[in-house]
């Protein structure tokens, strides 16, 4: 039998079915067994009915997005079948629930295996039709050939809260699916055995941005509930208070920004996070932050627009409004992470920043990177080395020796950073406002004075630094060059690997820092590729103009848009290239 | 001890000579000097409007924020350190039309903050238009044939929205408004204090002379009894809305109290950042 280093498999059915359970305990388990997992929900926008489904990619080495091709189809619903079938192997299985899936009004392809397996039928028997997705887990073992015994730990913890009973028969679900499974068929993909490893999480983006914000000394966050960031806010509600910190529910994002610039300006290190509209509500808030140079930290889930657009789809259209959005000029930095641990690190950097530069910083997620789940490796995270620089504040001895009744909190600094006192500081108390303002916040109109504090909010971001502003993969000398941001790295980076395969001089940027944009970071490799390729999920290229504005490289740039709503895939960007060179 | 000296901040407001606001202004400074506040220990957040300048004349850790958000703003501050006194304050274009909102939920969350809107019944920074209080068919810039629309009931609103403190003054009775100041500020949960502080400018209707004339003192009726809310909501029937002294005080828990967590707990912007390993530990349990 041929022995795989990865598989993937496909479970369809009606959204509220519990589709991704069978994920969530396959992924647990697995993921014990010292595979890599990538999970990607596909789902729509309501509660219960309509098609959703869960993709999970399952390898030896690490896997960052979708796999294209799937070994099987769990199929609960017909959408399972007719939307995916294309996308099996040849010699791929579907296993489908003869209650639901009616497979002599679908046409099945060739070279594929249907095969009818009694889910609902085999779980009522064990007294409840929703262990159904029990029984597909056990099938799925079997057909990957995985040892059954890791997988009972994993349901155990699943429904350990339901108490021992209902954990019993959900084994029992497992172990009927596998023996039915093994009784059933011959076929199998087994995985390449893989050495335990060492300690794993697996996590969305969403929870990964939680937890980087609590080790990021993140203490207050405010939202209103938005996908794809709900899970943000409703993670830290439940973190924070165990932390000293808390999470509130506001009334609009209006208020949840302001909110935040109050707590940023008491000095708690604040918070949060939305998507879409909610950032076009946040735009006039974002300038109050920075005219004020407040620290605060917004996370952009970012999903398909305009206005509502496409709520439960990738889109990454929102780089203008983060970089220059509000009226008027506002400095602002904005990291993109494009992976769980990078969206877990760069909350602290994030927080940091904020501080340091006492401006808004965006953490651009997007919908993919916020809802898919990856393993981690703790060993990659380094936690230890966090971390918290609080900027620069003014000592309550330098304030007691000042002869100021106001302290001049926008002073003009060579950096362009003054020190912030805190409400609670004696002799500390000044005035901010949106208005232009004097050293000591109070309105201003005067010309010379404008020009000063435009000149020093603008002079903080030249200071900030280049490291890990960028990440370089492939051929040091490429002559096609990939460029991207976000969750389109997996694909990117899967597309560089078969081209490079190929004998192609392929390499690939990684932008993790929108703005200031790493300009000659970038020109590095832009000078020596012949041919530059921007992929990115929007359809106007906002990322492709935004290095044109930076580097002049347009002669030979290239934007690979998608704006369907659909992770790109690395077939994608391959053909897109093909046609080029 | 604070001195009303330590209050003062050395800028002319531009507000008109005859303005309400400078009495408003002078209330605030007064009470907080009464109750021995310490300035760097207030907090004074603003909207936008004429009197939302006011957090830049006195001297105090003042924030003038948006249009219509300050409540927002402040919300944020006391959550981050219960210790400040928070007091927001800015008109009635500010904080019922485009801040309408942040009123209604502000009440509800009982968040301990002390709101004072300063109501001229017009928009008077943008030179006389209509505003939320403008009372039907009331001439204005924006409306030359008369307000179509009819006027909200700030107190009434606050009493829907479960406000625990609701307080009406006068700018031309200073003495007045800085007791009921001092009382939304000792109050624990959400005080709203609205303050009729006539517009001399663009307002010929509201003035002085009106509010001399026709505004009710709760303290002349001895029946009035300012617990009871269905009370309170028929008085400003009566009353048309002019009426002032305390219409409406009852203690609920306040918003921080109510957080689950929270209570008698270290402010947050006092904290040590820094997690422990076992913290670290714990906050990743669930995804191991």
């Amino acid at each position: 039998m041929n022995i795989k280093s990865e598989v993937s498999c496909l479970v369809g059915g009606m959204q509220g079915e519990g589709i991704e359970s069978v994920g969530e305990i396959l992924a647990k388990a697995l993921g014990r067994n010292g595979y890599y997992l990538f999970g990607y929900r596909n789902f729509s926008s309501r509660i219960k009915g309509g098609h959703s489904d869960f993709h999970l990619r399952i390898g030896k080495d690490p896997v960052y997005n979708a796999s294209e091709r799937f070994e099987l189809i769990l199929a609960f619903d017909h959408e399972s079948i007719e939307l995916h079938q294309r996308s099996l192997i040849d010699g791929g299985v579907i296993l489908f629930d003869p209650k639901t899936v009616k497979i002599d009004q679908i046409t099945i392809r060739g070279g594929i295996q249907s095969i009818a397996f009694p889910f609902s039928d085999m779980a009522a028997e064990l007294g409840s039709k929703q262990m159904k997705n029990m029984v597909a887990v056990g099938a799925a073992c079997a057909l990957f050939d995985q040892p059954i015994g890791v997988f009972g730990d994993a349901v155990r913890e699943q429904f350990a809260k339901k108490g021992e009973a209902i954990v019993e028969k959900n084994m029992a679900a497992v172990k009927k699916g596998h023996e039915f499974l093994q009784e059933l068929m011959d076929t199998r993909f087994p995985l390449e055995k893989q050495p335990q490893s060492g300690q794993r999480l697996f996590l969305s983006g969403n929870d990964a941005i939680s937890i980087g914000a609590v080790l990021g000394g993140c203490r207050f966050m405010a939202g209103y509930p938005i996908t794809p960031a709900s899970d943000i806010l409703e993670n830290l509600v439940q973190m924070l208070p165990n932390y000293g910190g808390v999470a509130v529910q506001t009334e609009d994002e209006l208020a949840a920004i302001a909110m935040v610039i109050g707590a940023g300006y008491a000095g708690t290190r604040a918070m949060t996070a939305t998507a879409g509209p909610g950032i076009s509500l946040m735009q006039e808030a974002i300038g109050l932050a920075g005219a004020t140079e407040t620290p605060i930290v917004i996370v952009d889930t970012q999903r398909g627009g305009p206005s509502s657009g496409m709520a439960t789809k990738i889109e990454q259209s929102d780089l203008h409004a983060m970089i220059t959005g509000t009226h008027g000029e506002a400095p602002r930095i904005v990291l993109a992470p494009s992976t769980v641990e990078e969206a877990m690190l760069d909350m602290p950097k994030a927080f940091n920043l904020a501080e340091k530069y006492q401006c808004p910083v965006f953490v651009a997620s997007d919908l993919v990177l916020s809802t898919s789940k990856q393993t981690c490796e703790m060993a990659n995270l380094q936690l230890e080395d966090i971390q918290i620089d609080r900027g620069k504040r003014v000592a309550e001895t330098e304030l007691a020796m000042s002869g100021d009744r106001v302290y001049k909190r926008f002073a003009i600094t060579d950096d362009g950073i003054t020190a912030r006192s805190i409400p609670g500081q004696k002799k500390g108390m000044h005035h901010v406002t949106g208005i232009e303002h004097g050293p000591t916040g109070h309105p201003s109109e005067n010309p010379a004075n404008r020009v000063a504090q435009m000149s020093k909010r603008a002079r903080k971001l030249q200071c900030v630094p280049m490291n890990d502003a960028i990440k370089y993969e492939g051929i040091p000398q490429a002559e096609v060059l990939l460029i991207g941001f976000g969750s389109t790295y997996g694909a990117i980076r899967e597309a560089r690997l078969w081209m490079q395969k190929e004998g192609a001089a392929v390499g690939h940027v990684h932008v993790r820092m929108l703005h200031p944009l790493p300009a000659a970071e970038i020109s590095q490799y832009t000078e020596k590729a012949k041919t530059i390729i921007v992929v990115e999920q929007n359809s106007t290229g906002q990322l492709a103009n935004l290095l044109k504005q930076h580097i002049s490289i347009h002669a030979k740039l290239h934007p690979c848009l998608k704006f369907d709503g659909v992770p790109i895939s690395p077939s994608e960007i391959t053909s897109f290239c093909r046609e080029l060179i | 001890m604070a001195t009303l000296h330590d209050y003062r901040m050395d800028i002319t407001p531009n507000w008109c000579p005859g303005c309400g606001d400078f009495s408003v202004l002078a209330a605030i400074q007064k009470a907080a000097v009464n109750l021995n506040i310490e300035p760097e220990n207030f907090v004074l957040q603003s909207g936008i409007g004429c009197s939302g300048r006011i957090s830049g004349y006195l001297n105090v850790y003042g924030m003038h924020t948006m249009h219509g958000r300050s409540l927002a703003v402040a919300q944020g501050v006391k959550l981050a350190n219960r210790d400040l006194t928070v007091v927001c304050a800015g008109g009635d274009g500010d904080g019922f039309g485009i801040g309408g909102n942040h009123f209604v939920h502000a009440a509800r969350r009982n968040i301990d903050i002390t709101y004072i809107v300063m109501d001229n019944q017009i928009y008077g920074l943008t030179k006389g238009q209509m505003s939320p209080t403008s009372p039907k068919g009331f001439l204005t810039k924006s409306s030359p044939e008369g307000n179509p629309e009819s006027p909200i009931s700030p107190l009434q609103l606050a009493l829907s929205a479960n406000a625990s403190f609701i307080a009406q003054g006068f700018s031309g009775d200073i003495k007045h408004i800085t007791s009921l100041i001092e009382q939304g500020i000792r109050h624990k949960g959400f005080a709203f204090i609205n303050i009729f502080s006539p517009c001399v400018t663009f307002n010929k209707v509201f003035t002085y002379d009106f509010f001399k004339q026709n505004i009710v003192n709760l303290d002349d009726d001895p029946q009035y009894d300012s617990t009871d809310r269905t009370m309170a909501f028929d008085k400003v029937e009566q009353t048309d809305g002019f009426v002032k002294g305390l219409i409406y005080r009852k203690e609920r828990m306040d918003f921080v109290d109510a957080l689950p967590g929270r209570s008698g707990k270290e402010n947050l912007s006092n904290q040590d950042l820094q997690l422990s390993a076992d913290q670290v530990q714990n906050l990743l349990q669930r995804y191991m």
